[in-house]
C-alpha cells in the first residue's frame, strides 16, 4: 500500500514537470544565494581570523610614541631598566612603482617567530633562521602575497607561510630597518608577559621579580606612552562586519524570497493533489503514512535542490570573491584571500538551511492538509474575513517593528543601531504591505461603479492571500535595489568629483631614489614647469596609522582641494605653517572640529584649518605645508612629483623624463589613466552589490510567476461565472495581466519610499559608522522609473502564461467548473 | 602560543653550535669561516682581554658562587653572558652579527630558579665594555666593576628570583693551559681560557620566600674561541672545586659521541694562587650515582681523583635537579666535596640526551 501510494504521489511530478522545476529552482536559488554569501563571508572571516591571530601579538599592549618618534635608544634604555619588550618596525617598502608593507620583528625576542616557521621546517630545519638572519636576509610571506613583492626583494630568501596575513611581509628587524633605511626608528615596543606595568611581582605570576610598576610607568620619557592592545591597527573584523552583515542580509533576503516560490509551489501541488489524496485515503491509506510519504518526498526534493544550490553557490561565490576581496582591501585595508576554499561546515549549514527552509515553506501546506477535512472543497471567498484579521495583525506587527527600528536608531550608537533600524523598517514595511494593498484595493472597489471593474478589484483582493508573500518579496527586492543603487550611484558621483579634485595635476612621476628625485625636480624647474613634490611622513597616531603630507602652496591645491569644511583663510594659514588640514576619517575618529587641535608630536602644527574628503582610504591622513613637513621630518623620501602641464606638453615631458632619467614608464602616470584605474577599482568594488541586486530582483519576479501559476487552478471557479455572464476569454486574460501589473505597480510605488529610506540609512548612518565618511545623497529618479518598469515587466511576464492559458482554455473546461465543483 | 620550542630551536641552530662549543652540538663540524683562531703565540693582555672578542665565534663571562646564609643554608648562584657571532666582527645597530645570551640561576638544596635573556649586539642592549671600568650587561642584568675585575657588582632577575651581589678579590688571575691557551682535544682544538676563582661575595638573594642575606666565594671563568671542540666530542663534565685547604681544582672531561672519555685536562691552583696545568689524563672523574633529571639520566655524584696531588674526593650535587631548562638545556649547580679534601664548588654537565 505504502509503495503504491508513494509511487502514485510521486507520479504527479512527472505529469507536472514545470511545477517540479519551479520547486527545485526555488529551493536551489534560495540555497545558491544564501550559500554563496555564506561562502564569501566565511572566506573573508577566515582571512581575518588568520590575520587577527597573527597580528594579535603585534598589537598587544605596547609602548608607543604618539608622534612616531620612537628611537632605538629608547628601546635599549627601557630594556636596561627592566622592561620586558620586543620591538616592531613597520613601514611600506617602495621600489620602482611596487610596494609592500613590511613588519620587522626581533627574531631573538619576538614570540611571533614561532608562528613564522614554514610548516615543513618545524622539525628543526636550520635553513629558516639562517636564511632570516644571514645575508642577504629572508622574508616570510603568505604564498598569495608573493606576486606583490617588489622584484628587488626577490633576491632575499623567500619563506612562505599561511600564518602571515595577506599583503604584508615579515622579516627580521635588521633587514627591515635596512630596507626602509630607518636604522634608528621603531614603530612600537610590545610588552611581553602576562604582567603589565603596575602589577606587583609575585612568585607565581609568570612575570619577573622586577616588572615595570606604576612608578616605572610614570618614569617613562615624555614622548613614550603606554598604548592598550588593538590601537595600533584597526581591527578588520569589526570594521568589515557591516559589509558582511550587508551581504548576509542580501543572502537572507534572497533565501526568503526563494522560499516564497517554494511555498507557492508546494501549496499548488497539495491543492492539485487533493483529489488524489482523497482517493488514497478512501482506499485505506492511513493519514500518518500519507504525511510520511509527503515528508519523504519533500525531503528528497529538498536535498537534491540543496546540492544543485550548493554547487551553483560555490561557483557564484568563487566568481564574486575577487571583487569582494578588492572591496575589502580598498575600503577597509583588510586583505582577504581571493581563492575560495571549500569548508565542510559550509556544505552542512547550506544543506541544513535548505531543509529548514523547505519544511518552513511546506508547513503551511501540511497544516492545511491536516486542518481541512479532506472531502471539503476550498472556499476562497469565505476566507475574506479571516484574512482581514490576520492582515491587521501583520500590520500591527509591522508598525511595531518599524517603530522598534526607529527607536534603535535613536538609542543604539553606530553600525548596530543602523542595521537594527534597517532590519526593523524593512521587515515592518513588508508586513504592512498586505494590509495596505488590501485597503487600497478596497477603496478602489468602493469608488467604482462599473460591475466588471468592481469585480476586478474584488478579485484582486481575493487573490491577495496567494500573492502577498510574493509581493512582499518583490517590495523588499525593489526597495533594496533602490536603496543600494542610490548608495552606489551617490558614492560613484561623489567619488568621480573627488577624483577630479584630488588628481588635479596632469602628470605624476615616481623617481627611483631621492638623488634622482632631486635631479628630476631641478631639471623640471629649469624647464619652467610647476613641480609639486608629494612627500609624506607616516606615523602612529592614537587613532591608528596616520600619513602627513607636506603641500607646496599652489593654485592647483587652492582651487581643487575637496574641502568639506574649512576656515576662510585656511590656505594662507596652512602656508604660514600655522595649522593642518585633516581628512574626514581622521576628524571623525579623533572627534576633531575646525579650530580644534590634533595631538601630533611637539613641533608639528596642530590647529585644524580644514577637513577634506578622502574617500576609500582606511587610514587617517593630514596635510601641512611642505616646509613644516621638512622641518619635522627632514628625512622623508623625495620620490614623487605632481606636474601641472599644458595638455600639449604631456607627451613631450613623458618622453624627456624617460630618455633623460631612464624612469620606467610605469612610474609615470597621466591623470586620465590614474582616474580610469581608480574608477575601475571602484566599479570592481561594487560588482557584488550589483550582482546580488539583480539576482534578488530575478528571484522575486520568479516568485510572482510561481504564485500566479499556483493561483491559476484556484481561480477557475471564480473566472467561470464571469465568463458565463458574457465576458470573453480574451478580456478575462487581459484583465488578468492588468491585475498583475496593478499589483506589481502598487507594490513598486510603495517600495519607492522604503528604498529611499534605506538609501538614507545606508549613506548617512551606516556609511559614516562603517567607513568614517559621510556621503551626500543624490537622487536618481530615472533609475527608479527603470526599476518600476522592470517590476511591471516582470509581473507582466509572470502573468503572461496564466493569461495565455486562460485565453486558450476551452469553454468546456470553464463549464466543468459548474458541473464538477469539488 | 608557545614560543619556547622556537627559541630552543633558534639557539640550537644559531647560537647552539657556538655556545655549546665545548660539545653538545656540532660546533666542531663547521670550519670557522673567517673567524679568528686561538694561537699559543699571542699572549693575553689585560684589561683588553676582559672585553669582547667579536672576531671569535663564541665567548663567555661565567660567574658561579657557593654561598651560605646566616643560618648556614647553602646556595649556589650563576651569572653568565654568552656571545655568539653569526659572522666575525661588529657592525652598527641592528646590522650587528653578534648575538648575546644571558643565563642566571639560584640554587638551594630544594629549589632551582633559572632565567634567560637574548639580545642583539650593536644596539647597546647587551655587551661588554672595559673602559672606564669593566661592564658586562644584557637588558637589566649587570656585572660591573673596576677595569681589572678586582671588584664587581652583579645583578640579575628572573620570574621568581633576583639577586644583588658584590664581589671582591686581590688575588691574581689564573691563566689555564699555556698562559691562557687551553687545548681541548688531541686534534688541537683550543680556546683562550682564564679565571678568577677567588671572589669573596656578599649580597642578597630575593626568592619567593623572601630576601636572603648571603656570603661566600665566587669563581669567574672567561673563555673564547672559534672552534674549540672536535667533531667527535659531544659534551663535557666540568668541575671547579674549592678545597678548605685553600687549594683549588678545575678539571674537565670531554666525552665522545659514543659516551666514552675523549679528553681530560685541568688546572691545579695552589693555596698561594699559582696555576699548575695538569698533564692530560691525570684528572679523573667517575660517576657514582645517576639521577633522573628532566627525563634523562645524569650523574649527580662523582668520584674525582687526582693521584699526583693525593686527591680522592666525592663530589655531590647540592640539588640534583639543577637543570637549566633554557633555550639549550644543561645541568649546572653547586656541589659539596668530601673525602681526602673537603670543600665546595660547581659542576656543569652538558650533552646528556
Amino acid at each position: 500500500m505504502m509503495r503504491a501510494a508513494f509511487h502514485t504521489l510521486l507520479s504527479y511530478w512527472s505529469r507536472h514537470r514545470f511545477q517540479l522545476f519551479a520547486l527545485v529552482a526555488g529551493l536551489a536559488l534560495a540555497t545558491t544565494l544564501w550559500s554563496a554569501v555564506q561562502a564569501i563571508n566565511g572566506q573573508a572571516r577566515q582571512s581575518y581570523a588568520q590575520a587577527q591571530d597573527f597580528l594579535q601579538q603585534l598589537d598587544g599592549t605596547s609602548l608607543v610614541s604618539p608622534g612616531g618618534s620612537l628611537h632605538l635608544s629608547d628601546y635599549v634604555t627601557l630594556k636596561r631598566q627592566g622592561w620586558k619588550l620586543t620591538p616592531v618596525l613597520e613601514g611600506q617598502y617602495r621600489n620602482a612603482g611596487q610596494s609592500i608593507d613590511l613588519i620587522g620583528i626581533d627574531v631573538l625576542t619576538s614570540p611571533q617567530v614561532a608562528r613564522l616557521f614554514p610548516a615543513e621546517s618545524l622539525g628543526g630545519d636550520s635553513d629558516f633562521l639562517r636564511g632570516i638572519l644571514h645575508e642577504p636576509g629572508g622574508i616570510v610571506l603568505h604564498p598569495e602575497t608573493e606576486k606583490l613583492l617588489p622584484s628587488v626583494l626577490k633576491e632575499m630568501q623567500i619563506f612562505r607561510s599561511e600564518a602571515v596575513p595577506l599583503g604584508l611581509a615579515v622579516a627580521d628587524i635588521s633587514l627591515v630597518s635596512r630596507l626602509l633605511q630607518r636604522p634608528d626608528d621603531l614603530s612600537r615596543l610590545i610588552l611581553l608577559g602576562d604582567t603589565g606595568p603596575g602589577a606587583m611581582p609575585s612568585a607565581d605570576s609568570g612575570a619577573d621579580m622586577r616588572p615595570p610598576d606604576t612608578r616605572a610607568l610614570a618614569s617613562l620619557p615624555a614622548h613614550i606612552k603606554l598604548a592598550p592592545g588593538g590601537t595600533a591597527r584597526m581591527n578588520p573584523g569589526t570594521l568589515t562586519e557591516s559589509f558582511h552583515l550587508n551581504l548576509t542580509a542580501f543572502g537572507f533576503l534572497s533565501f526568503i524570497v526563494g522560499l516564497f516560490i517554494v511555498q507557492g509551489t508546494i501549496g499548488l501541488a497539495m491543492e492539485q493533489r487533493r483529489g488524489l489524496l482523497r482517493t488514497l485515503r478512501c482506499l485505506g491509506l492511513p493519514f500518518a503514512q500519507m504525511i510520511l510519504i509527503l515528508v519523504v518526498e519533500i525531503t528528497l526534493i529538498a536535498v537534491a535542490s540543496a546540492f544543485i544550490g550548493l554547487i551553483l553557490g560555490y561557483f557564484l561565490a568563487a566568481s564574486l570573491l575577487p571583487g569582494v576581496a578588492a572591496t575589502l582591501s580598498g575600503l577597509y585595508g583588510a586583505e582577504v584571500s581571493g581563492a575560495l576554499s571549500l569548508q565542510p561546515a559550509w556544505i552542512l549549514s547550506g544543506l541544513a538551511m535548505t531543509l529548514a527552509g523547505a519544511s518552513l515553506a511546506s508547513a503551511h501546506a501540511f497544516y492545511t492538509l491536516w486542518k481541512l477535512p479532506i472531502l471539503q472543497a476550498p472556499s476562497t471567498q469565505a476566507r475574506g474575513q479571516r484574512l482581514l484579521q490576520s492582515y491587521t495583525a501583520w500590520a500591527a506587527a509591522g508598525i511595531g517593528l518599524s517603530l522598534g527600528g526607529v527607536l534603535a536608531l535613536a538609542l543604539v550608537e553606530g553600525l548596530i543601531g543602523g542595521f537594527m533600524f534597517l532590519g526593523g523598517v524593512m521587515l515592518g514595511a513588508a508586513l504592512l504591505l498586505p494590509y495596505v494593498l488590501w485597503s487600497l484595493l478596497g477603496m478602489a472597489q468602493a469608488r467604482t461603479r462599473a460591475p466588471l471593474m468592481q469585480w476586478l478589484w474584488a478579485d484582486a483582493r481575493a487573490q491577495l492571500p496567494g500573492l502577498s508573500l510574493a509581493l512582499m518579496a518583490l517590495m523588499l527586492a525593489l526597495a533594496t535595489n533602490i536603496g543600494v543603487g542610490t548608495m552606489v550611484s551617490s558614492f560613484r558621483l561623489t567619488f568621480v568629483d573627488w577624483l577630479d579634485q584630488r588628481l588635479a595635476a596632469d602628470l605624476y612621476v615616481t623617481t627611483l631614489d631621492d638623488a634622482q628625485g632631486a635631479e628630476v625636480q631641478a631639471w623640471l624647474s629649469q624647464q619652467g614647469l610647476t613641480v609639486l613634490p608629494i612627500r609624506s611622513k607616516e606615523m602612529q597616531h592614537s587613532t591608528g596609522q596616520l600619513k602627513i603630507y607636506g603641500l607646496r602652496d599652489d593654485e592647483l591645491y587652492r582651487n581643487n582641494w575637496p574641502m568639506i569644511s574649512a576656515r576662510p583663510e585656511a590656505w594662507d594659514l596652512l602656508v604660514q605653517g600655522r595649522g593642518v588640514l585633516v581628512s574626514e576619517q581622521l576628524a571623525r575618529r579623533a572627534d576633531l572640529q575646525l579650530g580644534a587641535h590634533i595631538d601630533l608630536p611637539a613641533g608639528w602644527p596642530s590647529e585644524i584649518l580644514g577637513i577634506y574628503a578622502d574617500y576609500g582610504n582606511p587610514h587617517g591622513q593630514a596635510m601641512v605645508s611642505l616646509p613644516q613637513l621638512l622641518k619635522n621630518a627632514p628625512d622623508v623620501d623625495n620620490l614623487r612629483f605632481a606636474l601641472r602641464l599644458d595638455p600639449t606638453q604631456v607627451k613631450q615631458v613623458i618622453n624627456m623624463l624617460q630618455e633623460r632619467f631612464e624612469i620606467p614608464r610605469e612610474n609615470i602616470t597621466q591623470k586620465d589613466l590614474a582616474k580610469a584605474r581608480s574608477m575601475a577599482v571602484f566599479d570592481q568594488t561594487f560588482l557584488i552589490t550589483d550582482a546580488l541586486k539583480l539576482l534578488t530582483l530575478a528571484v522575486a519576479s520568479f516568485a510572482i510567476f510561481t504564485s500566479l501559476a499556483t493561483l491559476w487552478n484556484q481561480r477557475l471557479p471564480q473566472l467561470a461565472p464571469v465568463w458565463a455572464m458574457g465576458v470573453r476569454r480574451r478580456s478575462l486574460a487581459l484583465i488578468d495581466i492588468l491585475r498583475s501589473l496593478l499589483m506589481a505597480g502598487l507594490t513598486a510605488l510603495l517600495a519607492l519610499p522604503l528604498g529611499l529610506l534605506l538609501s538614507w540609512a545606508l549613506l548617512v548612518v551606516i556609511n559614516t559608522a562603517a567607513f568614517g565618511w559621510r556621503l551626500p545623497v543624490y537622487l536618481f529618479p530615472m533609475n527608479w522609473l527603470a526599476l518600476v518598469l522592470l517590476a511591471l515587466l516582470a509581473a507582466g511576464l509572470a502573468a503572461l502564461l496564466p493569461a495565455w492559458r486562460l485565453f486558450r482554455i476551452s469553454p468546456s473546461e470553464l463549464l466543468k467548473v459548474f458541473s464538477s465543483e469539488r | 602560543m608557545n614560543a619556547k620550542p622556537l627559541i630552543i630551536w633558534l639557539v640550537l641552530c644559531m647560537i647552539g653550535p657556538a655556545v655549546n662549543a665545548q660539545g653538545f652540538a656540532g660546533l666542531g663540524t663547521t670550519a670557522a669561516e673567517g673567524f679568528a683562531q686561538p694561537s699559543p703565540d699571542l699572549p693575553l693582555v689585560f684589561p683588553r682581554d676582559h672585553g669582547a672578542h667579536p672576531d671569535f665565534r663564541i665567548e663567555w663571562w661565567y660567574l658561579t658562587a657557593n654561598l651560605t646564609d646566616t643560618e648556614g643554608r647553602r646556595y649556589g648562584i650563576q651569572w653568565t653572558l654568552f656571545r655568539s657571532a653569526l659572522a666575525p666582527g661588529e657592525a652598527e645597530g641592528w646590522q650587528s652579527p653578534q648575538i648575546w645570551m644571558g643565563h642566571a640561576a639560584v640554587t638551594s638544596a630544594r629549589q632551582h630558579f633559572t632565567a634567560e635573556r637574548l639580545a642583539r649586539g650593536g644596539i647597546g642592549q647587551a655587551g661588554v665594555s672595559i673602559s672606564p671600568g669593566f661592564q658586562a650587561w644584557i637588558d637589566d642584568w649587570d656585572m660591573a666593576g673596576d677595569a681589572d675585575l678586582g671588584q664587581l657588582d652583579i645583578t640579575a632577575a628572573g620570574t621568581e628570583f633576583s639577586y644583588t651581589l658584590s664581589a671582591h678579590t686581590q688575588e691574581p688571575l689564573i691563566l689555564h693551559g699555556a698562559a691562557g691557551y687551553s687545548v681541548k682535544s688531541t686534534d688541537g682544538q683550543a680556546s683562550y681560557y682564564y679565571a678568577q676563582p677567588n671572589y669573596q661575595i656578599s649580597g642578597t638573594l630575593r626568592l619567593p620566600s623572601g630576601p636572603v642575606e648571603v656570603t661566600g666565594m665566587g669563581w669567574l671563568d672567561r673563555e673564547w674561541s672559534s672552534q674549540p671542540l672536535s667533531q667527535e666530542q659531544s659534551g663535557w663534565d666540568w668541575f671547579s672545586l674549592r678545597f678548605d685547604s685553600g687549594e683549588k681544582l678545575m678539571g674537565f672531561v670531554l666525552r665522545r659521541t659514543d659516551g666514552s672519555v675523549d679528553f681530560r685536562s685541568g688546572t691545579w691552583i695552589t693555596a698561594s694562587g699559582t696555576a699548575q696545568p695538569l698533564p692530560p689524563g691525570t684528572f679523573q672523574a667517575e660517576p657514582l650515582t645517576q639521577s633522573t633529571v628532566a627525563e634523562r639520566q645524569l650523574p649527580t655524584r662523582w668520584q674525582v681523583t687526582l693521584p699526583d696531588r693525593d686527591v680522592s674526593v666525592t663530589v655531590e650535587a647540592l640539588n640534583p635537579q639543577s637543570w637549566m631548562d633554557l633555550s639549550f638545556p644543561y645541568w649546572e649547580g653547586p656541589v659539596e666535596v668530601s673525602g681526602s679534601h673537603s670543600g665546595s664548588g660547581y659542576l656543569e654537565m652538558t650533552g646528556y640526551e
